[in-house]
């Protein structure tokens, strides 16, 4: 077993401890870090297929996260006002939520992604960001669902065999959707999808050459990121029971890929390590000052300049050539 | 992280702004209503004022990105650092033209201070690296910027001198101040103009542009002329900063949606061309403005006022990603590129 591997089960343990020992110290509200922890980590096992594994910087996967953060609340404020959502009863449970979710995160992925994937580098940070913040505008004047003011989720949905108001329980629900996040990532990772999609990272001339076009490549594993990122926000959404506009906002976005570098790009265990850090820079900071943002943006200087490869990197070295 | 405390724009169809001198709808509504193509013509003039604000931010953008290839997301923190000299030099002194001195002074100051401290270091880096180090400028100076001010707008008013409005042929009648800063960035643009196409610093900004290493070893500064052209380019969005802190009120987080529509706009233009920062900025302010006034009373006329208004008003925001996507996809590159 490498350390990168061992690391991974480490922290994926440690995490779903938290929850219980917790409960056993009678600080139930970690749970909720736990929770919050584990959603983030999951987001950003998203974008880091995009990012890590296939180099494609996308400043935008804010839009797929408030995607499934709409969808949540779209389908909670349906059921809770038994009106049918596109002709349809639909039942207030997660599954369907995350069906939803990932559908329209994957055609809106399809359709900016085939245009902003004609470009790379700068254009294609920027590009991502605009796109993102289209949907942004739109969200926001869209009276029907909130507009500016978001959308509350009175009732959390339902998962079948829990309940997903007690805050273990989502946890549970969480855990298990990072895990399986996780297992996805590892699989495309070694797959022979994944080896293309390295390989047009690392030099796209030679992939072309050797007869595999990197575009569809490219735009599958776009999508692909976007409907995890996008399941990720529904649960972000389900939550703190409000699907708000900033889920969308760009400062998302950096936030997604700050996760990402803080953890080490393209390492499976980097979003894990990345969102558990974050979450407690952002509770134990958050309670020294107010201004716990500008030594946030202090200590991420700092590992960009200097600590390259994250917290997975410090510990497991550079990545195998596997 | 609560950036997007202000997603006021500095259009001049958004609400939120304290624009005295410019007639309200009230008003307008009671003397039965300028003729339409007054209406045209304001708005275009409104449009051309966006434009020209967009061009600063982007002409700096673009040039930074064209000799350093460096994706600089704190432009925006240097465009509230300009509007933030300028309103409190100008509340301390009472000028606003002193205010305008400190905030070309100030940016040009913080923009050389990044590039000595942090940002020469990410030149030689990939774009990840750099988008993360300027996100965390970005969080570093909208903090900083919040705990010396205080989490309240400043305010900042317009210069007496350019106060009221003339009279323009067709009836209309348009704010001094903004024909003013429409004038002042139609003059920045040509002096940025002659200063790249015929003086030494401009050539040596155009010989890093195609190349760094040969001018390196021609004997050119290059880290000094790397500072000058950070400084350079901050000056650019300080003032563009100061200018519109007249107009809408001077507070954290001013900076990033401008960012954003510059960013469409060097995309458009196609990046590190100023040319076409120049005409990207000129398409998107009048498509924005436009579009926002316009598209909603058009499809009024097709789908009845009810749902042309909730429809209108996303669309009208979407509008300009509209056209990007569009221009994008027949010239990927954008529409003046430096390569092509």
């Amino acid at each position: 077993m490498t350390r990168e591997r061992s690391l991974t089960f480490v922290l994926l343990a440690v995490l779903l401890a938290l929850p219980f020992a917790a409960q056993a110290l009678g600080h139930p509200f970690y749970t909720t870090l736990a929770t919050r922890m584990a959603i983030l980590a999951l987001a950003a096992v998203g974008l880091n297929i995009a990012l890590g594994l296939g180099g494609l910087v996308s400043f935008g996967h804010a839009a797929f996260f408030g995607i499934g953060g709409y969808a949540a609340g779209i389908v909670a404020t349906h059921a809770m006002n038994a009106e049918p959502l596109l002709g349809l009863e639909i039942p207030a449970s997660m599954p369907v939520v995350w069906l939803f979710a990932a559908l329209a995160a994957g055609i809106v992925a399809a359709v900016t992604g085939s245009i902003s994937l004609r470009t790379s580098g700068v254009y294609f940070i920027m590009i991502t960001l605009a796109f993102a913040q289209m949907i942004f505008y739109f969200a926001i004047s869209w009276k029907a669902y909130g507009g500016e003011d978001g959308l509350s989720i009175a009732m959390r949905n339902g998962f079948p065999g829990l309940n997903t108001a007690v805050p273990r329980d989502l946890f549970l629900v969480a855990f298990g959707l990072l895990l399986a996040g996780l297992l996805a990532f590892w699989r495309i990772r070694v797959s022979r999808f994944g080896a293309a999609l390295q390989a047009a990272r690392q030099n796209e001339l030679r992939v072309a050459a050797v007869g595999i076009e990197p575009f569809p490549i490219r735009l599958v594993a776009f999508v692909l990121s976007a409907v995890i990122t996008a399941v990720a926000g529904a649960m972000f959404a389900e939550l703190n029971r409000f699907a708000s506009p900033s889920m969308l906002a760009w400062p998302m976005s950096g936030e997604l890929i700050v996760l990402i570098i803080l953890g080490g790009t393209g390492r499976l265990a980097g979003p894990v390590a990345g969102a558990m850090l974050y979450v407690m820079l952002e509770y134990w900071l958050g309670g020294f000052t107010e201004r716990w943002q500008l030594f946030l943006g202090l200590m991420l200087l700092a590992v960009v300049l200097f600590a390259r490869g994250g917290v997975v990197g410090l510990v497991a070295g550079k990545p195998g050539n596997g | 992280m609560n950036l997007v405390a202000s997603r006021e724009r500095f259009s001049p169809s958004r609400c939120g702004e304290k624009d005295r001198a410019k007639p309200r709808d009230g008003e307008r509504a009671s003397t039965s209503g300028p003729p339409l193509s007054a209406l045209v013509i304001e708005q275009l003039l409104n449009g051309v004022q966006l434009g020209v604000m967009l061009f600063l931010m982007a002409a700096g953008l673009t040039l930074i990105f064209g000799v350093m290839g460096l994706i600089n997301l704190a432009h925006g923190s240097l465009y509230m650092v300009g509007a933030f000299a300028c309103a409190s030099v100008a509340a301390a002194t009472g000028s606003f033209w002193l205010g305008l001195l400190a905030s070309l002074a100030a940016a040009a100051a913080a923009g050389a201070i990044v590039e000595m401290v942090v940002i020469r270091r990410l030149y030689d880096r990939d774009h990840l690296d750099q988008v993360l180090a300027t996100f965390a400028l970005i969080l570093v100076f909208s903090e900083g910027t919040r705990w010396l001010f205080g989490s309240f707008p400043l305010y900042l008013d317009i210069p007496p001198a350019l106060m009221g409005a003339v009279a323009l042929p067709g009836g209309v009648h348009y704010p001094v101040y903004r024909l003013a800063i429409i004038l002042a960035g139609l003059a920045v643009a040509l002096g940025l103009w002659l200063l790249i196409s015929s003086t030494r610093l401009g050539m040596r900004i155009r010989a890093g542009e195609s190349d760094r290493e040969m001018i390196g070893a021609l004997g050119v500064d290059i880290r000094t002329l790397y500072t000058v052209v950070f400084a350079l380019g901050a000056a650019l969005a300080g003032l563009a900063g100061a200018l519109v802190g007249a107009l809408q009120s001077v507070q954290v987080g001013m900076g990033e949606p401008v960012l954003i529509l510059a960013f469409v706009v060097i995309v458009i233009g196609g990046i590190g061309s100023i040319k076409g920062a120049f005409v990207g900025a000129l398409l998107v302010g009048i498509v924005d403005t436009m579009g926002r006034i316009f598209l909603p009373q058009l499809l009024s006329a097709l789908l009845g006022p009810a749902q042309a208004a909730s429809l209108g008003g996303a669309l009208s925001s979407m509008l300009i990603y509209i056209v990007m996507a569009a221009i994008l996809a027949f010239r990927p590159k954008g529409l003046f590129s430096a390569g092509a």
